[in-house]
């Protein structure tokens, strides 16, 4: 009987150790600690170096498949030789077809041109991925262009989010009500699952939808000591809390990278990382509002989410656990047609319209909203 | 050989069962059950398991304990599909979820909230019940009342955080959900939407009070034990009849911090410190929300929260850039 008690607890301590072990997300030492403000204020980055290793490997980039000289920008416009060309018609032919064969290799490595293009005509739209394609180089046109606050000089170019795959692996979708919660028990009010999407805690499962694509307010502390009119409540907290920590896991960085913890809301005391961090919220906010949902209605279901909807943007799209996507690595500069013309999204919205009025399609714009703070 | 030398042995007595102060089973009853040993409760304390006495004060305790108790659970249970193995792979993360702050005060529907007001009444009920009972019995064993005014300290802070801030603030929202993690989350984002607890002056009381007490449960634990072979362990009697152990311990703390607490005060000072730390405590979340909005402005306010030199550039808020 003592014995049986006895080894019973042993079994369950070795086993509840194993399990601590196994699931807690636990970083081995060594732990570099990089100061990053004043001396006793906490502020400070902290990372594995073996885990700096595996990050840098996994952020080599492709080689441009030769190098641009000037001959190569002279010549021929690629409307004037190929058909059906709307997005880059106003570069040379040997650029518009470098470009192609580097796109090949950042997105469709093994399946190749026909992944987007029609084996019997290339200027067809027959197969989606070529409508979808020609969105995104607008895309990243307009992110190269218009967003130089989040992505400086280094800009992007479609292997910032797609790196060899067809579909990029860091998307998100809507996520539905679970199961439990439909009955008259068991509603988890969008939070208490283990969800990756919030670094396993049990904050808000999907603080994306109201935060990234929504302008659903993000602030929440007072600026002002004493009760005024802030309304906001633990539960708003929550949800920004669960976009902060989501933030952090996509970048591979602590809270001090863009806070003073002591001071979450205050700017004074904010790194500069934080107005970056800024922009790129907004950002998000526009592709997915702007160039990812009108594409509902091009893609097929199974590339849908659970709701219908269409595949969209995070943190984790670009930065993929670096906090510099690529490590800080430019490709954009060896592709200047991707840089492309400054449009403004209107523009880019208007050909858009254009182009679907064209196919006959219904595109489904979500109303932009009131700029939120 | 181990032998007998002091109530800490230990070496377990084998006795007839104590059936309690005779006066007591005269006035309030008999108690329930037939006593009987238990050698790993006499690892730990007393071997001698019962009789015990519930009386309606500990029946209705328990009853309405048990009641929320099924509310959570069941809600837990129910927020993963009635899946058994996903119940107790996710139990950490489930929670009972308090109203969305829109219901403001008023029942919410079971389902948005409703369940969670039903399971924080029974749990109140429950825990409140047991205060009368742990009051009811020290009275009746001719006790002081210590242990059911330190209860009711605990009771007070866990009333702010459920019921009377809450209240205040108009809106159930606000209160703690019924859950592990859930709760651990809750306490953080509370923090933040206020602007960092460590800056409030009750938290921070609150902080040296649980610290102070452990500190003190261990230097006293540790002075008893110490001495115990000097029969320090009969402290209360050697608080009014002083022997050699009570003198060591007393010479050990003046030569070592120069002060010394006496077998009695040791004894305010341990309960002061545990009873102040969820007083306090239970203050300083009273007051935010309702009298402060943000702890760390209203520390600088204060001269509480220095300023540190600027060794990052300046940063400036975007939105007020673009708007």
């Amino acid at each position: 009987m003592r014995l049986g008690i006895i080894l019973i607890g042993v079994t369950v301590t070795v086993l509840l150790t194993i399990a601590s072990f196994l699931t807690a997300g636990w970083v081995a030492p060594p732990i570099d600690v990089s100061q990053s403000g004043y001396r006793g204020t906490g502020m400070a980055q902290f990372m594995n170096p073996d885990e700096l290793h595996s990050l840098v490997r996994a952020n080599e980039i492709p080689e441009a498949p030769y190098p641009l000289d000037a001959v190569d920008m002279a010549g021929p416009r690629a409307s004037e030789v190929y058909e059906n060309v709307q997005v880059l018609g106003d570069i040379s032919v040997d650029q518009f077809d470098r470009l192609m064969i580097a796109m090949t290799e950042w997105v469709s490595p093994e399946e190749g041109c026909n992944y987007c293009h029609a084996v019997e005509s290339l200027a067809s739209d027959d197969i989606y991925t070529k409508v979808v394609s020609r969105r995104m180089i607008e895309m990243v046109r307009h992110i190269n262009t218009g967003w130089s606050d989040h992505v400086a000089e280094t800009g992007v170019t479609c292997y910032t989010c797609h790196r060899g795959n067809p579909v990029p692996e860091e998307i998100w979708f809507t996520e539905g009500e679970p199961n439990g919660a439909r009955g008259m028990a068991g509603n988890k009010a969008g939070q208490n699952s283990p969800a990756e999407s919030v670094g396993l805690t049990s904050l808000p499962y999907d603080p994306l939808t109201a935060l990234l694509r929504d302008k659903e307010n993000i602030r929440v502390a007072s600026t002002e000591a004493l009760p005024a009119d802030n309304r906001r409540s633990i539960k708003q907290t929550e949800l920004t809390y669960g976009l902060m920590v989501h933030m952090s896991e996509a970048l591979g960085v602590n809270c001090t990278h863009c806070h003073n913890s002591r001071s979450f809301y205050d700017w004074a005391q904010s790194p500069p990382q934080r107005a970056t961090a800024w922009h790129g919220i907004q950002m998000s906010r526009k592709l997915n509002v702007d160039y990812l949902e009108p594409l509902q209605g091009e893609f097929p279901p199974h590339r849908l989410g659970e709701l219908g909807d269409v595949a969209k943007v995070n943190c984790a799209t670009c930065h993929q656990g670096a906090n510099k996507p690529l490590n800080g690595q430019s490709m954009v500069q060896d592709f200047p047609s991707l840089i492309g013309p400054t449009i403004t999204t209107g523009q880019l919205k208007n050909t858009y319209y254009q182009h679907r009025a064209a196919l006959g399609g219904t595109p489904t714009l979500k109303s932009p909203e009131t700029p939120g703070e | 050989m181990t032998d007998y030398q002091n109530i800490f042995t230990r070496v377990q007595l084998k006795a007839p069962v104590h059936a309690g102060v005779s006066d007591v089973i005269d006035t309030q009853g008999e108690r329930i059950g037939t006593p009987g040993f238990e050698y790993w409760l006499g690892k730990i304390g007393n071997a001698q398991l019962g009789p015990i006495y519930l009386g309606w004060t500990g029946v209705l305790s328990i009853v309405f304990g048990l009641v929320a108790i099924e509310i959570i659970g069941l809600n837990m249970w129910a927020s993963v599909n009635w899946d058994p193995v996903e119940f107790v792979r996710q139990l950490p993360w489930l929670a009972l979820e308090p109203p969305p702050p829109a219901y403001g005060l008023s029942f919410p529907p079971l389902n948005e909230g409703g369940w969670w007001l039903m399971a924080g009444f029974f749990l109140t009920a429950s825990i409140i019940l047991w205060w009368v009972r742990t009051y009811q019995r020290a009275v009746a064993l001719g006790m002081g009342t210590h242990v059911a005014w330190a209860f009711a300290a605990a009771i007070w802070l866990y009333l702010v955080l459920g019921f009377i801030r809450p209240i205040m603030m108009g809106s159930w929202g606000e209160a703690v959900p019924f859950g592990i993690f859930p709760h651990l989350d809750w306490t953080a984002a509370f923090s933040i939407r206020y602007g960092n607890l460590f800056y409030n002056p009750f938290h921070c009381l609150s902080i040296v009070f649980l610290y102070g007490s452990t500190l003190l449960f261990a230097m006293h634990g540790a002075t008893i034990l110490a001495v115990s072979r000097f029969g320090g362990d009969r402290e209360i009697e050697q608080i009014v009849d002083r022997g050699t152990a009570s003198e060591r311990a007393a010479l050990f703390w003046r030569w070592t911090m120069g002060f010394n607490a006496s077998m009695e005060s040791i004894h305010r000072w341990a309960w002061w410190f545990a009873v102040l730390c969820p007083l306090t405590g239970g203050i300083g979340i009273l007051l935010t929300g309702t009298a402060v909005d943000n702890w760390y402005l209203w520390a600088v306010k204060h001269d509480v929260a220095p300023a540190y030199p600027e060794v990052l550039p300046p940063v400036v808020d975007p939105a007020l850039n673009t708007q």
